[in-house]
């Protein structure tokens, strides 16, 4: 038992840790595929530390909200990372939140976020925030449809539950689960700002959505915040990796199938950042307005992905 | 090749039928239009090989061939020359828009899954689980042609109708005889040579592929 809650600590450490090299890893991936030579791996740790160093500036307006929305949205993200199974399955976190409330876990982060944007009573803020919320609101359902599909087909809610199912289970092809990872991978893109939706590198207010929030924030603030969103976009793609390519991944705590967990790990994240860096470069940023629309698709895909499995497999 | 693989391999190609139907309720353009038709007709000619090979029935190797043939090569080649020569490349207008389209859509999938649940207990085939699939996306092509305003779009609705028909055969009966599958194959192909016709003619007499403007040919 002790050994298991001590891997459970040091899965979120590294997990935690290894957020901003994945957005280093991406951001680097993007850059040669754009023939320039990128900031290196490891240009989000230094801009981290820079930040950490520098002295806070708060707006006078600001309420205590403003203030504790970097700590609270940080501390919601290392608890989604904790819960996601990455390296092992069944570990001591792992009941205390399934895929429904791991949902309501993101929604937390974000509503505080949406929320500290709107304190400061700033044009920017607000038009940040309800864009935020306008996305999120048809992102959310389209995840939780998503994640129903492998629900289904392990007969449980519970994330580590299903990944144990998927990953041990002889091979078989669900048709359903390819509809729900195209879903989820809609939905990653939207959910995470990147670029058919929102581009994350934009320096352009109009058409910010996700930095528009963040733009009052300052050193220690802003690096917590950006640390989370580098978080979020590492849960995201551990989450797609757990349900859709879940082989390699230990079944107990045993020490030599967690080095060969965490090698499988990395090199699926290191592909899955590179197909990210490869999508956003082929695709070009939607109109707001088409937004929409891109994610009643991602939510129809998701529930297509339902009903083919009921269809196909469900009598079966 | 065990039958449960064959079965997943088959409901996976019925999965992708369905989607590439779902995308082009979605599509905007006729270019790429034309090209989810090309892909449709690849992955009905993958799946009634499959079908052929797992079944044992040779009459399916011609009809997949003669999917292969006249709806990835032939039919796209002709479509293409056809925008070419109207020149219309231009965003194809729809009459709802596309959230509400597949929202209907999603209800029609319902509908034909539901309604060919009852059927396909009856049949005895390896492919009987994808008749719901089937009738599904000929439903969703009925509704491409119904909310498409423009000629072209609804010449490729009718041909994916053919599509999911062709399918629906395939999975309820391991197909239909092979001079029925021939007589469809050269209906369809007329049938696109009289709409391209008919396109170039209507562009002639209203310099428009609105299908609305034939109304106004109603004697007052």
């Amino acid at each position: 038992m002790n050994e298991a809650i001590a891997i459970q600590v040091a899965k979120t450490i590294l997990v935690v840790l290894l957020a901003p090299l994945f957005t280093g890893w991406v951001n680097q991936c993007r850059a040669w595929l754009q023939n320039r030579r990128g900031p290196g791996l490891l240009q989000p740790y230094r801009a981290l530390r820079k930040l950490f160093h520098k002295d806070a500036i708060v707006a006078h307006r600001a309420s205590f909200l403003f203030r504790a929305t970097p700590y609270i949205r940080f501390g919601s993200m290392v608890l989604a990372a904790s819960i996601i199974p990455t390296l092992v399955t069944g570990l001591p976190i792992a009941p205390a939140a399934d895929v429904i409330a791991l949902v309501g876990i993101f929604a937390l982060g974000r509503v505080f976020m949406a929320l500290a944007a709107m304190d400061i009573g700033t044009a920017f803020g607000t038009m940040g925030a309800r864009r935020e919320m306008l996305i999120a609101f048809l992102a959310e359902p389209a995840l939780l449809m998503v994640f129903f599909t492998p629900a289904l087909i392990s007969q449980s809610t519970s994330l580590s539950t299903i990944v144990h199912t998927l990953a041990y289970q002889p091979f078989v092809i669900h048709p359903g689960l390819a509809f729900a990872a195209l879903a989820f991978l809609m939905v990653l893109l939207a959910e995470n700002a990147r670029i058919p939706i929102d581009n994350p590198a934009t320096h352009l207010e109009l058409t910010m959505i996700h930095e528009a929030l963040m733009l009052e924030y300052s050193a220690r603030h802003l690096a917590l915040m950006d640390w989370a969103s580098n978080l979020k976009l590492l849960a995201y793609t551990t989450i797609g990796v757990a349900l859709f390519v879940p082989w390699g991944i230990a079944r107990a705590v045993d020490g030599s199938a967690i080095w060969v967990a965490l090698l499988c790990l990395l090199a699926k994240l290191a592909a899955a950042g590179a197909a990210l860096a490869l999508l956003e470069t082929l695709s070009a940023k939607l109109r707001i307005f088409r937004a929409p629309e891109f994610l009643a698709m991602a939510f129809l895909l998701a529930v297509l992905g339902l009903l083919t499995h009921v269809l196909l497999e469900g009598a079966a | 090749m065990s039958a449960s693989m064959s079965t997943q391999l088959i409901n996976l190609f019925a999965s992708l039928l369905l989607l590439i139907a779902f995308a082009m309720l979605a599509q905007r353009r006729v270019l790429s239009l034309i090209h989810l038709f090309a892909w449709q007709g690849a992955v009905l000619a993958l799946n009634t090989t499959l079908v052929a090979f797992v079944t044992d029935q040779h009459h399916l190797y011609y009809s997949a061939l003669l999917t292969l043939v006249l709806k990835v090569i032939l039919l796209p080649w002709i479509l293409h020359r056809l925008i070419d020569k109207l020149n219309v490349r231009w965003d194809v207008e729809t009459l709802v828009n596309i959230p509400t389209t597949m929202l209907i859509g999603v209800v029609l999938v319902i509908i034909g899954f539901n309604v060919a649940m009852p059927i396909s207990h009856l049949s005895a085939t390896v492919t009987r689980g994808t008749l719901g699939i089937a009738l599904a996306s000929v439903l969703l092509s009925f509704m491409m042609m119904i909310t498409r305003r423009k000629a072209v779009p609804q010449v490729i609705g009718f041909l994916a109708m053919e599509n999911g028909l062709f399918f629906a055969a395939t999975s309820a009966t391991y197909g239909m005889p092979l001079v029925v599958e021939l007589g469809v194959a050269l209906d369809v192909l007329v049938g696109t040579f009289i709409f391209g016709i008919f396109t170039f003619h209507l562009r002639e007499a209203f310099d428009s592929l609105d299908i609305e403007h034939i109304e106004k040919l109603k004697e007052r």
